[in-house]
């Protein structure tokens, strides 16, 4: 049995205020989110690492496992994270810099605590990955199809991909569920869909079609249109193996 | 400073703060170490694990621990990886263990719907009853973060269905283990760790 996980991003920038975060934290705990990842998608374009000391105190917070994405370039800087408590650390511009970041934190951590973050879109021709997407002004596409990067990030290590496709993010129009199969149908490990997520039925629909293990939303949780009670309600009352 | 309940092994994982802040929530003082005579002294010992099956053992074997642990008389928790070192022997680089409860982990195989590392939540389902279970319901979602797992042995307390049934939690007198992270498993979790620490101090 395989239970589909809801997880939670919480994207902030910069100088976000760390009460604000352990709050949100605190909220989605209860309200029964599987799993939250940090986004600071400002840590990479700006050519920083994140900062510490909210990840120590987030972890105070949290009995669910959380994922620290953003910056995190070297195995140090990975090492940092996890010692202050997270589950797992997220990257993605700096693996597309040096894909052999992948290796060694593998190499390191084990599998299971380095995730590939993908931010994807639709091309003429399949799908291009992009790379430092947090800044609109320095985003660019990575000169790699998402196919072939997928499986390259496998054979490195990878323990779990978040495939973010671009033109869903934030639209709420339902999650790219074409991209999202064809990820799947080469990945072997666990495939977080990520970008779309706009109604309860988007939950239900990536879940049945596409096959992925988890589906991430941020922009729902955060207005407050979409309860997680109320989401995992309904997708349990559909069929769906959910964590009540 | 407080007093010592647990002695968590260092096994070398890079994250051991979440284990030490799930035990502070429950009121519990723990310490880190890889002395052998301050964890056979200790009240309780838990052997955490993240990384690969011969790290550890190899860190165990520089520290002398992969003697002393077999020995100890107080109760011991191993968590996921730190479980699987209990076994006799682990398919995660052919790497000999600890021994003490006969049967060998193995790697387990990525099929449709069932990616590896199984990483999420799922159910656990006990096999006879067993003090770590105490005040856990049936069926209760823990989270696991694993690539290898225990075969279902006369030691298996619960076990947890992927794709077939895996050792979740196993005893073997004083020696227990969980293949999830009580430490990120919420209230269910919380209440795992709870039942091992209310476990009498020694025998």
């Amino acid at each position: 049995m395989r239970e589909d996980r809801v997880v939670k991003g919480v994207r902030f920038r910069g100088h976000a205020v760390v009460g604000e975060i352990l709050e949100l934290a605190a909220r989605y705990r209860d309200e029964g989110a599987d799993e939250l990842v940090f986004y600071d998608i400002t840590a990479s374009p700006e050519g920083r690492s994140v900062d510490r000391d909210w990840v120590r105190r987030v972890a105070g917070v949290l009995d669910i496992p959380f994922c620290v994405a953003g910056g995190i370039r070297s195995v140090a800087d990975a090492e940092a994270v996890l010692a202050a408590g997270a589950e797992k650390i997220s990257v993605n511009s700096p693996a597309i810099a040096d894909p052999s970041l992948i290796d060694r934190l593998a190499a390191r951590f084990g599998s299971q605590c380095v995730v590939v973050g993908i931010d994807s879109e639709t091309a003429a021709k399949g799908y291009r990955v992009h790379a430092l997407t947090g800044d609109p002004d320095r985003a660019r596409d990575a000169g790699r199809d998402t196919i072939t990067w997928v499986r390259e990030v496998q054979d490195r290590g990878a323990g779990e991909i978040v495939l973010n496709c671009m033109a869903s993010d934030g639209v709420r129009a339902g999650y790219d569920l074409a991209q999202l199969a064809a990820v799947r149908a080469v990945c072997n490990v666990p495939l977080v869909a990520s970008g779309g997520a706009g109604a309860i039925e988007h939950f239900e629909a990536v879940f049945r079609g596409t096959g992925v293990d988890a589906a991430l939303a941020a922009s729902v949780f955060h207005s407050g249109s979409i309860r997680i009670p109320d989401l995992k309600a309904a997708l349990a009352a559909s069929g769906l193996a959910v964590r009540p | 400073m407080g007093t010592v309940d647990v002695v968590i092994v260092d096994s070398g994982g890079a994250n051991l703060a979440s284990l030490q802040i799930a035990l502070a929530r429950l009121g519990a003082g723990s310490v880190v170490s890889a002395d052998a005579a301050t964890i056979r002294g200790a009240p309780r010992v838990l052997l955490p694990g993240v990384g690969c099956a011969q790290d550890a053992m190899a860190r165990l074997h520089r520290t002398g621990l992969d003697r002393v642990l077999p020995s100890l008389q107080q109760p011991l928790l191993g968590i996921c990886l730190g479980m699987q070192l209990l076994y006799e022997r682990s398919e995660e680089g052919d790497t000999p263990c600890l021994g003490i409860i006969p049967a060998v982990v193995r790697r387990l195989e990525p099929a449709t719907g069932r990616p590896v590392p199984h990483m999420g939540w799922n159910r656990i389902r006990a096999r006879r009853s067993d003090p770590l279970l105490d005040e856990l319901t049936d069926g209760e979602h823990l989270y696991f973060v694993h690539g290898y797992a225990a075969p279902v042995t006369d030691d298996t307390v619960a076990v947890t269905d992927y794709g077939a049934d895996l050792a979740a939690v196993v005893r073997r007198g004083n020696f227990s283990g969980t293949q999830f992270h009580p430490e990120r498993s919420s209230r269910a979790g919380a209440q795992v760790l709870r039942n091992f620490m209310r476990q009498p101090a020694c025998c």
